[in-house]
């Protein structure tokens, strides 16, 4: 198993400033740049610290937010590219379905790539909901643009030897010729995250790294729905590491300690849908007879706990949320256990996205939050066997 | 009462749209706006008494079908033109409401061969204000409280209860909200092109303004009318940016009354 660290990088000191919204109309006057040029330096020194300690790093990106500072990804990306020896950089990902230029996607990731010596992992996303107003690209297109952008993307980086034209609906380019070239061949892994099964088997049929996140005791759905498609197409049962999740985790010696920092840093479930109404679900975002539902009034649940119920990350107290497999809490044989048995229950999970630091979780129960896990957790981690991978796809083709 | 599934419907250039065909005199085609059809009926029952009312329903809304690379009000524009060869129409009365309106001014820009006058009702589909300024309130940055606020002069107009309503009325009020922002996203319910090519309508045009419309301004309105050589700018009260649903009577009198000559 992989276990990649992950920040939001949050401006948390305004989290409690919101009259209703922390996202798209916060107004960036919010901000105290001296306040969070420290907080990216904390960041990224924690980042530093994951390479020391074994951990992988995963980016994001989010915009016009006080839940994310990394409005452009490629930037922390580059720091610890040059930053870092040996842990793998992922982004989770790059929002191509709505960002304006992927010939410059390539670039910068192909940039990445060779200054990191090969170490990227490319995730590429529709982007959230929220953030369609950030770059003003149109809803209803959503994945039209994003399958084009990711076309265009990965022909970029295995063309090599003459300039090509794309003339496509989204996006024309004459002279297609990116340098750098990319290191890694034929191009870094390809990650994706999706909540629907549809997406999934699609992700399987391409044989991406398949995220999901907040999913909970409901994941195994979406790991068979993968492997469904990836059986399909290549014959055969997907690997562990064909599977990522991202999931909470606070660890600490003393339990009161471990619970205190698993309510710190689910400070981000608690934050994160902070947005006016409008800008939820912008019209195309969803499919029509989704629209319809939510008209009618119907929402879809979410994140069921191991025994079947249903909880609102927004609300659930730290208990729900470790029930439900998205807080990994306590002190580290638990920590341990809980994602074991979690492990056991999607049938293989090979990539742990590690949410260590989150909210107000200060820069010393960061440290040892990371420090502890990568001592105690992570050598047990690597060591666990996956679930077999054949019986897992067996289950599913029958 | 007109109900939409006493509607026909009709294939033009290979996609199939739901169109409505009532009453008889002289011919005249009705554009809804991005609310669709249904909110527009009583005001289509009002025109059919004195006219031949055609009122199809636009890609996209209702259970019209959507061609994939229909994107752009241009698009829609030519798939009427087509609509209008096909079912051979002249001497058309064209009647559009806010995104209709901008279909319409599309249409018109480009022929009006088929056509002998053009009301405009509260329309969209022009800049007239400088880069930082929007003309056009951002409704998709509204709750649904928040615009019925402004669209309407009496909001529980627009008000609909969808936990009540029939399916196919709550799937086309989904679809509805989806077209729209099809073809009214980016640039924001305008072309930048279109201003400038106004000057080519050279029928009679009427402007039809309800009064209380907060969703636009009198005088983004009356601009957009001195654009179109000899257009006549007149308000209807108690109306606000939907005076066909609001209004329907007032609304129609005032149409036909345009139709007839006056």
């Amino acid at each position: 198993m992989r276990v990649y660290q992950f920040t939001e990088q949050a401006y948390f000191p305004a989290w409690n400033e919101h009259s209703g919204t922390l996202r798209v109309t916060f107004p960036n006057r919010k901000c105290d740049p001296r306040v969070a040029a420290d907080l990216f330096h904390r960041y990224y020194d924690e980042y530093q610290l994951c390479d020391e300690l074994g951990l992988d790093i995963m980016f994001n990106e989010h915009h016009q937010t006080a839940t994310c500072m990394s409005s452009a990804v490629v930037i922390g990306l580059a720091v610890l590219a040059r930053a870092t020896k040996k842990a793998r950089l992922l982004v989770l990902g790059y929002p191509i379905g709505h960002r304006p230029d992927p010939l410059r996607v390539a670039e910068e990731l192909s940039t990445i790539d060779v200054i990191s010596r090969g170490r990227l992992d490319m995730g590429f996303i529709k982007g959230i909901p929220y953030e369609i107003a950030a770059s003003n690209r149109n809803p209803t297109e959503l994945m039209d643009r994003f399958w084009e952008a990711h076309d265009f993307i990965l022909k970029a980086m295995t063309t090599h030897d003459a300039p090509f034209n794309w003339e496509g609906e989204f996006f024309q380019y004459r002279q297609v010729n990116v340098w750098p070239r990319v290191w890694q061949e034929p191009h870094p892994p390809v990650w994706s995250t999706t909540g629907s099964a549809s997406q999934a088997r699609v992700l399987g049929e391409r044989g991406y790294v398949m995220a999901t996140l907040g999913t909970g005791y409901g994941t195994r759905r979406l790991y068979d729905a993968y492997r469904k498609g990836f059986l399909a197409k290549f014959g055969r049962a997907p690997a562990a590491d064909r599977f990522a999740y991202l999931g909470l985790v606070a660890v600490a010696e003393e339990p009161e300690e471990a619970r205190r920092r698993g309510e710190l840093v689910a400070g981000y479930l608690r934050t994160s849908p902070i947005v006016h109404l409008p800008f939820r679900n912008p019209p195309g975002y969803l499919p029509v007879e989704d629209n319809a539902r939510l008209l009618r009034g119907e929402t879809p649940p979410r994140s069921y706990t191991k025994d079947g119920r249903v909880i609102s990350m927004q609300q659930a107290s730290v208990d729900e949320l470790i029930a439900a497999g998205i807080l990994f809490c306590g002190r580290p044989h638990e920590v341990y256990e809980q994602i074991a048995e979690f492990c056991e229950h999607c049938g293989g999970m090979g990539n742990l996205l590690m949410m260590g630091q989150a909210g107000f979780l200060s820069h010393a129960q960061t440290v040892d939050n990371l420090s502890l896990f990568a001592r105690e957790v992570l050598p047990r981690l690597k060591a666990y066997e996956q679930p077999d991978a054949e019986a897992a796809a067996a289950a599913v083709a029958a | 009462m007109l109900q939409p599934t006493e509607s026909g419907s009709l294939v033009v250039e290979g996609l199939r749209i739901d169109l409505i065909e009532r009453g008889a005199g002289a011919p005249l085609l009705f554009l809804h706006a991005e609310n669709g059809l249904t909110p527009a009926l009583a005001a289509i029952d009002e025109l059919a008494k004195a006219a031949r009312v055609i009122a199809p329903t636009h890609p996209g809304f209702g259970r019209s079908e959507l061609a994939k690379g229909m994107r752009t009000v241009e698009d829609l524009s030519y798939f009427y033109l087509d609509l209008l060869d096909q079912l051979d129409l002249s001497g058309l009365t064209v009647v559009g409401v806010s995104l209709g309106a901008w279909i319409a001014a599309a249409i018109a820009v480009k022929s009006t061969a088929r056509l002998s006058r053009l009301v405009m009702v509260n329309a969209v589909g022009i800049k007239v204000g400088d880069r930082e300024t929007r003309d056009i309130v951002d409704i998709f940055a509204l709750t649904e409280p928040d615009y019925l606020a402004i669209a309407y002069c009496d909001p529980k107009a627009g008000r609909a209860d969808y936990t009540t309503l029939p399916d196919a009325e709550v799937v086309a009020a989904a679809r509805a909200r989806e077209a729209t922002a099809r073809f009214a996203w980016n640039p924001y319910f305008h072309d930048p092109r279109l201003k400038s090519r106004l000057h080519r309508i050279r029928i009679p045009t009427l402007f039809l303004w309800g009064s209380h419309d907060r969703m636009l301004s009198e005088a983004y309105g009356r601009a957009y009318c001195a654009a179109i050589p000899g257009a006549r700018f007149e308000m209807i009260e108690r109306a606000g940016h939907f005076p066909h649903q609001e209004q329907p009577k007032v609304f129609a009198a005032r149409v036909l009354a345009f139709a007839s000559g006056k």
